[in-house]
């Protein structure tokens, strides 16, 4: 922070400078970068709001013809007479599918982060850093077809482990019999993708902890471990949830693996080890070829819906950030 | 308490680096022993073997002993983790941890060296607030964040912080560097009154603070830049000022280098 401390005695305010001056202070590459850098602005503006206005549009002549309730019906079927059409399951299905995912993805990520950045050599360190981001370039038609060929048959025996012992649960009892194409696996399928983008971006803050804060609790006779709570993970705690929430985003919006993976259908379930179940990306991947006009439109109707979760997700995490400000690490 | 620290023929690497070379000396207890010399002579260094934190830099390594009374901290059996519990240290930058309170700031080493009940933690959080005189500017605002206060402020917190936990010894490197005449004014106030508990060693950049705050005072230098930095003498701070016994000592203390 600066201040400037005018003398008493000086001038109320200066002179204006002489107009030639103001004129030879703007110079062609300042004004072309300016007209580039607020163009770009404008534009991402423009394509944001043509977006929203198009799933808008589009929605509400959905649900202006849908003889259903929107949000409650179990069922889909817009070409019907009348149509009737509901998002409850795909709702459910997206968010019980993407909490599963956090719950499993966050503390591995922030482990694999912490290890990386504050306990393996640094011999091991880097190549391991690079095998995580490596797992963010696989495509997700990859993961789908890895999760569809190779996690469904094992986890078949995993999902009967759990049957047998926490099947007291409700959640976890297995109904009836059937491949593992269910959505704790998309759950645990969707983990594995969003663990490299929450992993990375955590990385980078810890890595960031000023070392005047680790020393801080080290000259305290903090250990290493009480050094990471102490210091690192306060420190952190902000990245982390943004991390989180960006992962959450991908999560959320995942497409091709669920699709590939889930056997749909538009069953709301509390058994998680039941196959069926549906995502919203999963729904119109799925339907959206074969839909009519007025299908397309039903669709287009539920991505809104997907939009304004997604925009809540970020806007709540925005918010946990900004509450802590005071107490976070930036003002230090 | 204060304890004497006693050490001979201490070296310390960066890598394969020497920075300090063959140390030795003694710091009474209950006294404040300063460092001085140009840059890069190792005195900040040879502070942070005396708290074994110079090992937490990568590649950092020391040779030679440190006796604490007549604990070697540098044995093989000993935890570098209980050494620093032993003798705290301040930094050159205030650095409370920036997500806690004042409170939570004091309590800090005192939680991890066991459990204390509320009214206990509390008594000590004052006592050492008041310690580091500055309980009446904080007393209403304890659960605020410690980064809210002013630079001053913070390093009287981090004071707090350092002897809420009763250390043998009290490492200050360059503690005042940051901060604006008054508040330096306050700290070495405050370094003239925790003389009478505990053993202080600082380091300092300012050869009148050192004149004013240091019972003996210790002048470090170096051959050339990249040679390791020696001790060129320790004494009285009035005879190091007055009439020192080493040349390099009146040169460097009369502005004729460094």
């Amino acid at each position: 922070m600066t201040t400037t401390v005018i003398p008493p005695d000086s001038p109320p305010s200066p002179p204006p400078p002489p107009a030639t001056e103001a004129k030879s202070a703007t110079r062609p590459g300042d004004k072309i970068f300016r007209g580039l850098s607020r163009g770009s602005g404008i534009l991402l503006l423009v394509v944001m709001a043509s977006i929203a206005a198009f799933l808008t549009f589009r929605a509400v002549i959905a649900i202006s013809g849908n003889e259903g309730n929107f949000l409650t019906t179990f069922e889909w079927n817009p070409a019907g007479k009348p149509p009737v059409f509901g998002i409850a399951v795909l709702l459910y299905g997206t968010v019980i599918s993407s909490i599963i995912a956090m719950v499993i993805a966050v503390p591995i990520a922030v482990g694999i982060a912490l290890f990386i950045s504050h306990y393996a050599p640094r011999k091991l360190a880097a190549p391991l850093a690079y095998v995580v981001d490596l797992l963010a370039a696989v495509p997700s038609i990859i993961y789908g077809i890895w999760g569809a060929l190779f996690l469904v048959p094992y986890l078949d025996g995993l999902n009967s482990w759990l049957d047998t012992y926490f099947g007291w649960t409700v959640i976890f009892a297995k109904t009836e019999i059937g491949a593992a194409r269910n959505l704790f696996t998309v759950g645990i399928l969707l983990a594995i993708m969003i663990l490299p983008i929450i992993t990375s971006v955590s990385r980078e803050v810890f890595l960031q902890v000023p070392k005047m804060n680790e020393e801080a609790a080290l000259a305290l006779g903090a250990t290493r471990w009480e050094v990471i709570r102490m210091s690192v993970l306060p420190f952190g705690r902000s990245g982390v949830i943004s991390a989180s929430m960006l992962g959450l985003g991908r999560a959320l919006g995942e497409t091709m693996a669920v699709a590939t993976v889930l056997s749909p259908s538009f069953l709301l379930s509390g058994h998680l080890l039941d196959a069926g179940g549906g995502t919203f990306a999963q729904n119109i991947a799925a339907k959206f070829d074969e839909a009519n006009e007025y299908g397309r439109d039903a669709l287009i109707a539920s991505g809104l819906v997907l939009f304004i979760l997604t925009l809540l997700v970020n806007g709540a995490a925005r918010l946990i950030i900004a509450r802590r400000k005071e107490y976070s690490g930036a003002n230090a | 308490m204060a304890k004497r620290i006693d050490v001979s023929g201490l070296s310390a690497f960066y890598g394969t680096h020497k920075a300090i070379d063959d140390i030795s000396m003694t710091v009474e207890p209950r006294s404040v022993t300063a460092f001085i010399g140009p840059s890069g002579c190792g005195k900040s260094t040879f502070l942070r073997t005396l708290n074994r934190m110079h090992e937490v830099t990568p590649g950092g390594r020391v040779e030679g002993k440190v006796l604490l009374d007549d604990e070697n901290l540098y044995a093989s059996n000993v935890d570098p983790v209980s050494v620093r519990r032993t003798v705290g240290m301040v930094f050159q930058r205030p650095n409370p941890f920036p997500t806690m309170s004042i409170f939570d700031n004091v309590a800090a080493g005192l939680r991890l060296n066991g459990s204390y009940k509320k009214s206990e933690l509390a008594d000590i959080v004052e006592k050492s607030l008041k310690g580091a005189n500055l309980w009446n500017e904080v007393k209403d605002r304890l659960n605020k964040p410690g980064s809210g206060l002013s630079g001053g402020q913070q390093q009287r917190l981090c004071i707090a912080r350092a002897i809420a936990v009763e250390p043998q010894v009290l490492l200050m490197d360059e503690p005042c560097s940051a901060l604006d005449p008054i508040s330096t004014l306050a700290i070495e106030d405050l370094i003239g009154e925790l003389k009478e508990r505990f053993t202080i060693v600082i380091v300092t950049h300012n050869m009148q603070q050192a004149a004013r705050v240091s019972d003996r005072t210790a002048f470090f230098n170096l051959a050339a830049v990249g040679q390791p930095g020696k001790l060129i003498e320790i004494d009285e701070t009035e005879r190091i000022f007055s009439n020192p016994s080493v040349q390099a000592t009146e040169d460097y203390i009369s502005g004729r280098f460094g």
